[in-house]
């Protein structure tokens, strides 16, 4: 049971925005600058960025969403997002995204854990300032929304072939009011 | 006089990318990309500006005690100053909260909601069942229980990344209380140049 009276019964994020769309509104502004912007890093990219930091926040319903929607962008090699969710230094991704995960990851537990060694690592191969910019405010960000998620206790649908449908309207529609709203993809 | 002096100083440890220098912390970051920081300042004023159930002081020192909790210097003395100022001639509560929340003259209902702030800190999971109870016991609606916990949430994101880019925090005090009178007078405004 969700913590508070969500009037809908939409899973996840989706309830609590159209609880409150005053605040989805910037809420998904941000995500659709952070997730779907196609300079520096990859749509690819930012949702297995995503997907890793909700999955160490064991926030089931954000990892398996961005779990998907990155899928979608891999061609559907979800054995590679599950690569990334269990050991992403072993993955089959370049060393330039390994570096910025690994960045994502010391944010997943404190801005302050990120120190030097991990910038030059980044730079190292070829992440730009605007990247790992982005890196540590998608890691960022998904600890706000794993947080605004878990803490008020949404519904995380265990229907597992739920969330490819899910994820194919934000594939091909991005972030937006679409997200909240009465109807739901089926 | 010393004030001043120190002012001048550059900071010696300089961001992990090329921010302009000198500016502290969120604002930094909003020059350097406007296009997210457009989003960042709407959320924080919709959040802690926007109609609520809550005060702004009481907003406020809800993003005081997480971003405390994470210590993140910039965020808590920034909204600190804020609170400070919002609460006026109450302003005591604010550096009680800060020092020990269940020991300060708070309200028992801001204190759980307080409590709910601290567990979502921890992680979303951490807010229980008895946490809500204990809430709901002294009066707290759905709409104050969602607007703890979205800005617990969203100060989980301003504190790393703020901190996790390594940008520049003041270490003056007065220049905190000038950035807290801004903020309770001006709201969130989206920086467009470095003044």
């Amino acid at each position: 049971m969700p913590h508070i009276d969500f009037k809908n019964d939409l899973p996840g994020i989706r309830s609590a925005m159209a609880f409150r769309p005053e605040t989805a509104g910037p809420l998904n502004q941000l995500a659709q600058i952070l997730l779907r912007d196609e300079n520096g890093l990859s749509r690819a990219d930012r949702e297995l960025i995503a997907t890793l930091v909700s999955y160490r926040n064991d926030c089931f319903y954000c990892h398996n969403s961005h779990g998907e929607i990155a899928c979608i962008y891999l061609d559907g090699d979800r054995n590679l997002v599950n690569q990334v969710r269990q050991n992403f230094e072993t993955a089959e991704i370049s060393e330039k995204l390994k570096a910025l995960l690994n960045i994502a990851a010391k944010v997943q537990n404190s801005g302050k854990d990120v120190n030097e060694a991990d910038i030059e690592r980044a730079k190292k191969h070829g992440a730009s300032d605007v990247e790992i910019h982005d890196t540590v405010l998608i890691a960022a960000a998904f600890c706000m929304f794993n947080r605004y998620v878990d803490g008020l206790a949404t519904y995380a649908p265990t229907e597992m072939d739920s969330y490819p449908v899910r994820a194919k309207q934000i594939a091909e529609n991005g972030y937006g009011t679409h997200v909240y709203s009465q109807n739901q993809p089926k | 006089m010393s004030q001043r002096l120190f002012k001048n100083i550059k900071p010696k440890k300089m961001a992990h990318i090329n921010v302009e220098e000198g500016v502290p912390g969120i604002r930094s970051l909003a020059l350097f990309r406007p296009e997210t920081g457009k989003s960042l300042y709407a959320l924080a004023q919709v959040l802690l500006r926007g109609e609520s159930p809550l005060s702004e002081a009481e907003r406020e020192l809800i993003a005081a005690y997480v971003s405390g909790r994470n210590n993140c210097r910039f965020c808590m003395s920034s909204h600190a100053a804020a609170a400070r100022c919002l609460y006026g001639e109450d302003s005591n509560v604010v550096d009680e909260v800060l020092n020990d929340m269940d020991h300060s003259s708070t309200s028992a209902k801001m204190k759980s909601l307080l409590r709910i702030a601290g567990q979502v800190q921890i992680l979303g999971k951490e807010v229980t069942d008895a946490d809500i109870l204990n809430a709901r016991s002294y009066g707290a609606t759905d709409r104050e229980i969602h607007d703890t916990v979205l800005i617990a949430a969203t100060f989980s994101m301003f504190n790393r990344y703020v901190d996790g880019l390594a940008t520049f925090t003041p270490t003056d005090e007065s220049e905190y209380k000038a950035m807290g009178e801004r903020l309770a007078e001006k709201g969130y405004v989206q920086p467009k140049t470095q003044a």
